[in-house]
């Protein structure tokens, strides 16, 4: 992931404190990951609860896809924050998480700082057996 | 029709990106989609045959579910079809910072 991206994802989540902020993360598919050039941010349609649930609609999301297309790139996954609440998934972005292949990132924005940013990647092969694995982040100027 | 084919399900349309098919409806291209590539059945369809409930489908800008003929609307060949799994998730649950804390070192939250 390049430096600006990753302070971009961090940036994003600081803005919206105390709520969540969320976006899609673009790049391109190699053997060591996603290489993610760029991230588009969205809105959060959860504001009934914003402040600890996120969504993004879909047409949102047909929208970033044709973006995505147009830069020569690919959906590599989505960010999203946890404002006060660690940088670790929870029981609700498992249960919602269905893009397999793709990484999940979650920062912790606490009083309104980003603090730690982790990445799972939603490995399996079907909605039935797909779990999270933490993944490193490498960044690169 | 072009359908679009999301990063999650490209390794089941051998990697493509966008299928083009020739239907009259939705519904008949995503049975055309499914005879060329049947491994991309069950991560679109239940057992019983209905669209998963995390997949959205939309036909240019307009989600399908909201069409006047849904799945048996008429389709062109300019016409595309977007299939998009649903994004969501968040904390959800109310808790106190210092339990949060106990957490930060990897389980699960």
């Amino acid at each position: 992931m390049t430096r600006a991206v990753y302070d971009s994802i961090r940036a994003h989540g600081e803005e919206t404190y105390p709520y969540e902020c969320c976006g899609a993360l673009l790049g391109k598919s190699t053997p060591e990951g996603w290489r993610v050039a760029g991230a588009i941010r969205a809105g959060n349609t959860r504001t009934d609860s914003a402040h600890n649930r996120y969504n993004i609609a879909p047409l949102e999301l047909v929208r970033i896809e044709r973006e995505a297309r147009r830069q020569g790139l690919d959906v590599a996954g989505f960010y999203h924050s946890h404002p006060d609440h660690p940088a670790q998934w929870s029981h609700t972005d498992f249960a919602e998480a269905h893009w397999l292949g793709c990484s999940y990132v979650i920062t912790e924005v606490a009083h309104g700082k980003a603090i730690v940013t982790n990445s799972f990647s939603l490995t399996g092969l079907t909605e039935e057996t797909k779990q999270f694995v933490q993944e490193s982040i490498l960044l690169e100027d | 029709m072009h359908i679009f084919i999301p990063t999650p399900l490209r390794p089941y349309a051998e990697g493509k990106d966008a299928v083009e098919v020739n239907a009259a409806t939705i519904s008949e291209a995503l049975d055309v989609l499914t005879q060329s590539y049947p491994g991309l059945r069950k991560h679109l369809f239940t057992e019983e045959g209905k669209l998963r409930a995390f997949v959205n489908l939309y036909c240019n800008d307009e989600d399908v579910r909201y069409l006047a003929e849904k799945e048996q609307t008429a389709v062109s060949t300019s016409d595309t079809l977007s299939i998009i799994p649903s994004i969501a998730g968040g904390v959800a649950v109310a808790v106190n910072r210092a339990a949060a804390a106990d957490y930060r070192a990897g389980e699960m939250w």
